[in-house]
Formats: C-alpha cells, structure tokens, sequence
C-alpha cells in the first residue's frame, strides 16, 4: 500500500511548528473517552484507529480539507494510548483511508477495480481528468484530491465515486462532471443512485418484495 | 421452484422502509427473542447446524460446527468473544452493506443469540472504515437496542449480559482475512496469523473467538423462528437455504436480491437482472462471455459451463469455482478479459499485506506480466511462465490472499489461452510490419 505515501512534505521541522501544539478538542476528547471504553481495561491499542479518524477529521475541519496525519499528530495519538510511535505509525501507513499528505476539500475516490471497470469507471475518471483532477494530485485551487481506490463495496451501484463521507453511484460521465460542477460551485448534490433506482433494487423498480414498497409490511401471516 | 416473498428474511432489503427499532419490530425483528434464547445454547448450536447453514463469507464452513468449538466454560477465566466480519471489500461484494443500513436490528439479534450460543461475553462488528454511513446507522441501531434494553445486563430480558461494539477499520482488504481482522481489531497492522492457534483457541486479546460473516449472523434469529427444516427446504443438499446474491457487470438491471441457494444461472439472470446486456430477451444468452460467480478471488467460468449450473458452493467447486460471496461479475462479448483480470491482479498487488515473500512480490510480479499480456507485448512462453508462478504463490502464503490473487490468472489462462495467444501473434505481426 506504498503508493499512497507523499512524494513531498514539509520538513519536520516545519511540520512540529505547525502540528506539534495539537492537541484533541473537548468534544474529540469526549469522543475519545467512549471509543476507548470500547475495548477491555489493558487494551486501549485497540482504539487507534477510530482516535487516527478523530484526528484527521479534525486537522480536516481546522483547514477546510479532508484532514491528514502529519508527524506530530501521530506522535501526540501514540502518547494518548501509550504504544510506541513506530507501532502507531505503521497503523498510519497501513491502512490507505489515513491521509499521509494533505489533501483538498473534496477527496474525489473513484472506484477502479473490476465490477466498475465493466460498468465504465474509465468514463467517471474521463469525466474527473475534463475537469483538471490528476490522480494523487490536489487541484491548485485546493477543491479536489484524485484518488483511484480499490472496491469500495458498491459494485451493484457501479460505477461509483466517493467524495468524502458519501457514496455517488450508477455514474456516467455526464453525471459525474454535474456532480464535480455543483461541488465546485459550493452545492451539495444528494448522495446515492444517480439514476431512477432504490439503492440497490433493479433499475425501475423492485421485482420482489412488492409489498415493502409503499408500508412496512410484515410477512409473517404468510409463513406456513 | 425460485423463492417466494413469504421465505425472504432481508424483507427490507432495499431500504424503502426505516431500519429504526420500531420499524423492524413490526416486520418481526426482535419478537420475544428470550424465548429463542430459552432453548438453551447447545439447542441452538444443535439447530443451526441441523439447518445446514454454511458460512456466507466465502469460505462456506458450517456455521454450527464452528459454533460448537468454542469452549463451553471457561477454565481459565479468559471470556469467549463473537467478532462480526463487516470488513465487506472483496470486489463484487454488496450484501453486508444492505444488511448493515436497511435491516441492522437483523444483524444485533443474531450477534446476541449466537454470541449466548457460543457463551461469548461481547461482540465486535468490525465494518471496513469505507462504509461510513452504514457505519452510522450500526452505531445508532445498537445505540437503539442499548436504550431498549435488548442487549447489555439482562438482554432482552433472558437473564444474559451481552455486550456488542461497533469497530470501524480505515481500508484493507486483507482484514477480511479473519486472523488479520484481530491483529486490526487490536490496534495493529492487518497482517494475517499463523494458524493453529485458531481463532477458537486464542483469538481476540487471547482468548477464544469466533469470526463470522454479516449473513451469517443475520440470518440466524429467523432460522431459529422459522425451523432448521423451514431454511433446509431450499437449495440443493449440503447447500441449503437462502442466499444474498448480487448480480453486477454486464447485466441489464444490476440488483442485489434473495433467492434459493442452487438456483440456476440462467434463472438468477434472466429473473432479477433483466438478462445479458445488449441481448434480444432476458432469456438470451448468446452475448454471454464469461462469469465471475463469486467475488474477484474465484476464477471466472465461461458462459457455456455456467447457463445452466447451480450457483451454489458445490456446484461452481465442480466447475473449477466457487460461490465465495455469491457476487456474481456477468461479463459480456465486448469485454477486454485479459484487462478484466489484469485489474483484479493490480487490486491483490495493491491489498497484499506484504507479510509472505510470495505473496507480496509475486502479486506485483503477475500484475506487470498480465498488464504485457494484455497489449501481447510478451512471449508465449510467458503464459507458462506465467502459470508455474500461480502456482508457486497458491498455497504458500499464510492466509489466502496468495492464493486468491492466483486462481483469477489461472481460470483465465485455463479458458482463454487462445486469447492471449492472438494478441501476442498479432502483436508481433504488428512488429514485423513495422520492420518491413
């Protein structure tokens, strides 16, 4: 999973005078209490993945971004959870969701393994390329991140992007340069199927279960 | 006979109604569970074997056999713990995902019925990081099941205390690896153990724990509602009951849906996938290539093997497959197959955890000559090469991951040789003319 490393950083001097103050917010640090009371007396290790979450989504909200994990910032979740920095820093690499160089307000993941290949993920990357997005580049105006990602677990949905916390599904290339437009422009455009579907229900309309459509419907009068 | 509505167990499968607790009580979640748990923990074992239920991540080991090998007191104090495989990432994969956001109640009932079956103390749903909004709901369902007093001291009123924990990971594949998912569980790298010790024995901090599949679990508080006879009446012998299937790739109306295990390829496809893209009807099959009938780590089975065979764990075994996650990849005439599987070698490259020497070098190795094979940029002789390494990785890694990056080369050499061969052949043709 290298190939999410950064080529370039700031030294680590200039990235202790910018990060080494960091500390959890209170309401983190609440957070961070609960996620820690998860996991039995003694294990606290357990935890640093969720406490690697909080962090970067709070370096994200500092600087309007997806947020990362500079240095210091790992230095500081090891010391909350008492493991050695190494330890904690191999957690930071391993997993490819931790960001291990800055990036843009929108981290744009586009889907390129197998099932969205064969449903045209080539169009959803044409239509992010249009757009001036380079894969592992951040746009110099800092909007978007180009990531391509391995399945994200959608493939009945594909082809699929997702930027930051939602899921953009059944892509085209048109619909995905509306999506980055309207990102652009500061809109929010709602998350989900981008054609005329439920979820992961059979394009116009589901062929079992007809019943569950309009009440909540409760099968068991029928079960002999 | 394909299934009906009435034996469906995910009715809520699409999400047009509430996942909330109210919501999924009246669809029959959660009704007098204390009862089911009455019957005592060996019943229950006892009956989810004799429903022939085999695990729903891939492997397809019987899930009351597993069950029963968890020790039945502890001798040493350490307690049992019941871990959930949410960790969904094999490519093909959609179910635990709709399970998780449309009818999670489903799931925490049956993590408290097999978590008291096997005397665990808690449960773990470890759900990969990348499923954030699902992972949203699962933290408010459990919330929800917490304030109703269904799990925790006294759960559901059964004199059990039963804790459960959401666990969110951050993105590898290879934690779906179950011994990988502990070590991730314990806050390191998700790199897979030797085994034995097996998860039974010293799993989770050490002690004894059982890893099980989404729909596994899920389906297990209807089982136990509706009879281990009820769930055994569908699907062929020793493949018994309903099954999660997702239709993706070339097929008209890509779905998720439930049906009966051993249902036929052509009915499954022509049913609830509206048929082969770019076919006359549903019912042709003639723009049909080739099928990956069970997640990316299975190999491919060319359309003439696969019409009209059962899809079920024997009957793709049979075809030199597997049903692995019942993620059915439909690919169609127009596809670049080589590329197709190329893809996945770069996706097991990508996710290989870098433990095993053969793994880890042998994943990057058979990606870069598959990418040659791709444009015939290489020798015949290559495809050989090509073969022996497969061979040299399967088998000879810790966890599977090796063997998973292997087979998808190897059904892909065994149909389609003549394939590959015709791009080198013409790619030196190309050459020649070039020369002249």
């Amino acid at each position: 999973m290298a190939d999410h490393l950064p080529n370039s950083l700031p030294s680590i001097e200039e990235l202790r005078a910018r990060w080494g103050a960091f500390a959890f917010t209170s309401e983190n640090e609440k957070q961070a209490k609960v996620v820690i009371g998860r996991y039995p007396p003694g294990r606290q290790h357990s935890a640093i993945i969720p406490l690697f979450d909080l962090a970067q989504r709070q370096i994200g909200a500092e600087t309007n971004t997806q947020g990362w994990l500079p240095v210091p910032v790992i230095e500081y979740v090891a010391a909350y959870l008492g493991m050695p920095y190494m330890r904690a820093y191999e957690v930071a690499t391993f997993y490819t969701m931790f960001n291990l160089a800055p990036v843009g307000r929108y981290h744009v993941q586009v889907c390129g393994t197998t099932p969205c290949m064969l449903r045209g993920s080539d169009d959803v990357l044409q239509a992010c390329y249009k757009k001036g997005l380079k894969k592992g580049e951040t746009t110099p105006d800092g909007l978007f991140t180009l990531s391509e990602v391995e399945c994200l677990g959608a493939c009945a949905n594909a082809p699929m992007v997702q930027i930051n916390d939602d899921n953009y599904e059944d892509l085209t290339l048109k619909s995905m340069t509306a999506i980055l437009n309207a990102l652009a422009k500061g809109e929010t455009p709602p998350p989900g199927p981008q054609v005329k579907r439920q979820t992961s229900a059979p394009l116009d309309g589901p062929l079992t279960l007809p019943e569950m459509v309009n009440e909540n419907h409760d099968y068991r009068g029928t079960w002999a | 006979m394909s299934l009906q509505d009435k034996d469906r167990i995910f009715t809520n499968l699409y999400g047009f109604q509430p996942w909330g607790l109210k919501a999924a009580q009246k669809r029959g979640d959660w009704d007098a569970t204390k009862n089911l748990m009455a019957v005592g923990q060996d019943q229950i074992i006892e009956e989810i074997k004799n429903s022939g239920l085999r695990g729903r991540g891939g492997a397809g080991f019987p899930t009351g056999m597993k069950w029963s090998f968890m020790p039945k007191e502890s001798k040493d104090g350490r307690p049992n713990f019941l871990v959930i495989n949410a960790d969904e990432s094999e490519p093909g994969s959609c179910k635990d995902r709709e399970i998780i956001r449309h009818d999670p109640h489903k799931l925490i009932e049956g993590a408290l019925i097999a978590g008291y079956a096997m005397r665990a103390r808690a449960c773990y749903i470890y759900i990969r990081g990348e499923f954030i909004r699902e992972a949203e709901t699962l933290f408010a369902a459990v919330q929800e099941a917490y304030d109703a007093g269904l799990i925790g001291k006294n759960a559901a009123k059964s004199g059990y205390d039963f804790d459960v924990f959401v666990h969110r990971g951050a993105g590898a594949y290879i934690c779906g690896e179950e011994t990988a998912l502990l070590e991730s569980l314990e806050g390191k790298k998700g790199m897979p153990r030797l085994k034995p010790p097996f998860p039974a024995g010293a799993g989770l901090y050490g002690c004894p724990t059982t890893v099980n599949n989404v729909e596994s679990i899920a389906v297990v508080p209807t089982i136990l509602r509706r009879g281990a006879n009820w769930f055994k009446s569908f699907g062929r012998e020793k493949n018994e009951g309903t099954k999660l299937f997702q239709l993706t790739g070339h097929v008209n109306k890509p779905c998720v849906v439930e049906e009966a295990m051993s249902i036929p390829f052509r009915e499954l496809i022509a049913k609830h996938a509206g048929g082969i893209r770019g076919a006359k009807n549903p019912d042709d099959f003639d723009n049909l290539l080739a099928v990956i009938p069970g997640g990316s780590s299975v190999p491919l089975v060319p359309a003439h093997e696969i019409i009209d065979a059962p899809m079920d764990f024997d009957g793709l075994r049979d075809l030199q497959s597997g049903l692995g996650t019942a993620a059915v990849i439909v690919m169609d005439k127009s596809t670049d197959i080589v590329r197709a599987i190329s893809r996945i070698s770069y996706f097991y490259k990508h996710e290989s955890c870098g433990q095993c020497t053969p793994c880890r070098e042998g994943t990057g190795w058979m990606w870069r000559v598959m990418e040659r094979l791709r444009e015939g940029n290489a020798d015949i002789s290559e495809i050989d090469t090509l073969w022996d390494v497969t061979k040299q990785v399967e088998g000879h890694t810790i966890c599977a991951l090796g063997d998973a990056a292997a087979w998808p080369i190897q059904g892909l050499i065994r149909h389609f040789r003549p394939e590959m061969e015709r791009r080198i052949i013409e790619k030196q043709g190309q050459a020649l003319e070039a020369a002249e």
